[in-house]
């Protein structure tokens, strides 16, 4: 059937021999494209490949930008050392669009087109959720570097590991006692309508109600808003620690409008830097979190205390001491997360090294050589601390930052201990078929 | 209109289902795989097409279909522990429900405003889905369990998960969807749609109730996306928001302004080329988007009715 009043056509430009060419060029430029290269190379010699799923388009770009930096230099670390098990490491990236539906897509082309030996280094949770399927149909162990409770949940799958960041359930945790402690035992809480907020709301209460505190408010904000004065009446006038965790571009209006609405008297903020990743901390309209409290996961701001190892990660990143790039003071790093990249790389690089990995035949070796891997030690491989690890429930534990904002920058002001983080276990990955 | 014998538009459809069946056992790995995904993202273009291409009705709310089979089936199996017959019924059945309603309120609307009040149902479907996280995962999503993604027929049990399963699955929801599709747009009804579409007024005062038709078409075209959304929960076991989020409303209409509105296979060949344009372009650079845009824009230029409606405007007159 046609339209005859041409409903559809949107030009009247007619079809020429030059445009037949351009046709005929663009097919064979599909025919030679990578998606359709065989690949083939001999195990023994070839290099180590690991499918780097990168947020590089899309809402988590930022972070990608820098969790491919990291990655690139912990890549070239390894290799300078002699590699895994004598091989080369070759990082291959596809860009998942921070959608879990192309995610997906991406774990299936790095197992069955360029057929990696595993895939890692996914941040965000529904990316992470949506392709763990896939990797679990294709048998491949799946790094991810999230900090999501969803690995260690039990969830998902035996392919799916998070050796590298701990668990926002784990921060929440071990948050609470310095809270409870130093902030205030009166709460309110303020976070976005949606799971990384949920978490929060979730996790937070239980863990102040042992330390002696209490969550006396939640203040649960739609993600379309753009503007949070109307919300802040909802605070109970005696509300001693206001806890926030507002994401997005939305953020800087929220720390604005908060501060318009207390003035020069206000509660005790703490915050987690999630809200502010790869943003200057010194941006117009910040002023009002001086004084205030953030979670770090690895510090933005080069501590006096830095460890050797720790200097030597930043040096090897290009991060200069305020956390931004070397000779680019505007590009902010994603400091509190992108160590993960760095440290779940060496996990990788010892469990590959434990089970003798030699190819793709040996992948259940390595989620088993994973599994048994139990602590981390503060070096080099892990510079931001020690860790646990719990190969039932493929997460790691560590300790965490509390920084305050003082003179335009974060000083860590104190150190969690591995055990504030810990909880019970919610199921056994080591039960599930191979 | 150049008029076909039914067989040769018959014969051009089997034989585009003959060749997909072929290709599955040829085509690499990967490709194999992605064309499963492709042929069930094909049948949600299909969904949408029926009632942008043939009753001229622009939707910019065919997420909240094809999410509506999506969680309808993915939530069935994973709260209720039903079987992927029951819940893949399920989706369907919340598809065409919602289809219904949805059509019944917006169809007081036409034009711009349509596509506003479809847009608007489509994002208070959205927040549904983040607001009741504890049952949906909100904007993480959920897994649909890998060991209840089996089908079992008689004494045989067909592993979703399994590539061959996906494909031939994938290959029987779009045959089934294409040859329904080519049997409505060829039959009375399917004349009267597109008689709606090209004057109203006019097939009104020839005694048709035009609303009803348009409903009919709205609950039928809902109902496919619902399929395709079921399908891809059993299939690829994911339901998430992202699924629901505006995007996905525009995505459909793209695929089918690419392969031909009006076309019964354009929205296959709109959705395999956006796949693979996007494929190849982001192997060799991050700004791939702009490359998928410059890609539009030629076809825009060159191809104004869609890959198909373009060919058929100026070769191959009788395609359906």
């Amino acid at each position: 059937m046609t339209d005859k009043n041409g409903f559809f056509d949107l030009s009247k430009t007619g079809l020429t021999r030059r445009t037949a060419l351009k046709g005929l060029a663009a097919g064979a430029g599909l025919a030679v494209a990578p998606g359709f290269v065989r690949y083939s190379q001999a195990q023994s010699s070839a290099p180590i490949k690991i499918g780097f799923q990168c947020h590089r388009t899309g809402i988590g770009a930022a972070y990608g930008r820098w969790y491919d930096r990291t990655t690139a230099a912990a890549v070239k670390a390894i290799n300078e050392a002699g590699g895994i098990n004598g091989r080369p490491v070759e990082v291959i990236i596809e860009d998942d669009g921070t959608d879990p539906g192309r995610g997906a897509e991406v774990v299936g082309k790095f197992a069955t087109q360029h057929k990696t030996d595993i895939v890692y280094g996914t941040l965000f949770s529904h990316v992470v959720i949506g392709s763990a399927p896939a990797a679990g149909e294709a048998k491949m162990p799946y790094f991810v570097v999230s900090e999501g409770h969803h690995v260690a949940s039990t969830k998902l799958n035996r392919y799916v590991f998070q050796p590298g960041i701990t668990d926002v359930k784990s921060q929440i945790q071990a948050m609470a006692p310095w809270i409870a402690a130093n902030a205030g035992k009166k709460v309110t809480q303020i976070f976005p309508d949606f799971a990384f907020g949920y978490d929060h709301r979730d996790y937070l209460p239980p863990a102040l109600k042992a330390q002696g505190g209490e969550v006396i408010a939640q203040i649960a904000i739609p993600p379309t808003e753009s503007s949070f004065t109307k919300y802040f009446p909802q605070i109970p006038a005696e509300t001693e620690v206001i806890y926030h965790v507002m994401v997005g571009p939305a953020v800087l209006t929220f720390v604005k409008e908060l501060g318009e609405f207390y003035g020069s008297s206000r509660p005790q903020l703490f915050g987690f830097i999630d809200s502010l990743e790869a943003t200057d901390i010194n941006s117009p309209g910040l002023e009002f979190l001086d004084g205030s409290h953030f979670w770090e996961g690895s510090p933005r701001y080069a501590q006096p205390d830095d460890s050797a190892a720790q200097k030597a990660y930043r040096a090897a990143v290009g991060i200069d001491d305020n956390g931004a790039a070397v000779g680019d003071p505007k590009d902010v790093s994603t400091a509190a997360h992108m160590f993960g990249c760095w440290e779940t790389l060496y996990v990788v690089k010892k469990a590959m090294e434990d089970a003798g990995y030699k190819g793709p035949e040996d992948r259940a070796k390595l989620v088993e050589a994973t599994e048994a891997l139990t602590e981390f030690a503060e070096g080099p491989e892990h510079p931001q601390g020690p860790k646990t690890f719990n190969g039932k429930i493929h997460q790691c534990f560590g300790i965490q930052n509390i920084s305050k904002v003082e003179g335009g920058r974060l000083n860590v002001v104190h150190k969690t201990k591995i055990e504030d983080g810990l909880y019970e276990p919610e199921g056994d990955y080591t039960t599930q078929p191979l | 209109m150049k008029e076909a014998s039914p067989a040769k538009a018959y014969v051009l459809h089997l034989g585009v289902i003959a060749l997909l069946f072929a290709l599955s056992f040829v085509l690499p790995e990967y490709h194999h795989g992605l064309l499963a995904r492709i042929m069930v993202l094909a049948v949600f273009a299909m969904g949408y097409n029926m009632l942008f291409g043939y009753v001229g009705l622009l939707s910019l709310g065919h997420a909240m279909f094809f999410s509506a089979g999506l969680y309808g089936a993915g939530l069935a199996v994973i709260h209720l522990g039903w079987s992927v017959p029951a819940a893949f019924a399920a989706g369907l059945a919340c598809g065409a429900v919602l289809a219904l309603v949805i059509g019944v309120l917006a169809l007081r609307t036409s034009g711009v405003a349509f596509m506003i009040v479809t847009m608007m149902f489509a994002q208070v479907f959205y927040l549904i889905i983040l607001y009741f996280a504890a049952w949906t995962g909100g904007d993480q999503g959920l897994v649909v369990p890998q060991s209840a993604r089996v089908l079992v027929l008689g004494d045989t049990s067909l592993g979703l998960t399994n590539p061959t399963v996906r494909y031939m699955s994938a290959l029987v929801l779009f045959s089934i969807v294409l040859l329904v599709t080519l049997a409505v747009v060829r039959s009375r009804y399917g004349r009267v749609l597109v008689a709606i579409r090209e004057n109203e007024e006019r097939t009104k005062m020839l005694g048709y109730d035009t609303f009803s038709n348009r409903l009919a078409a709205v609950v039928v075209s809902g109902t496919i996306c619902a399929a395709s959304g079921a399908a891809y929960a059993l299939l690829f076991g994911y339901v998430g928001s992202t699924f629901a989020s505006v995007q996905y409303s525009i995505l459909p209409l793209l695929w089918v302004l690419l392969g031909g509105a009006a076309t019964t296979l354009g929205p296959l060949i709109g959705t395999l080329f956006m796949y693979y344009v996007v494929d190849v372009t982001s192997g060799y650079t991050s700004a791939y988007l702009l490359i998928v845009g410059i890609a539009l824009i030629l076809l825009v230029l060159f191809f104004p009715k869609g890959v198909l409606g373009t060919i058929r405007q100026r070769w191959l007159g009788w395609l359906p």
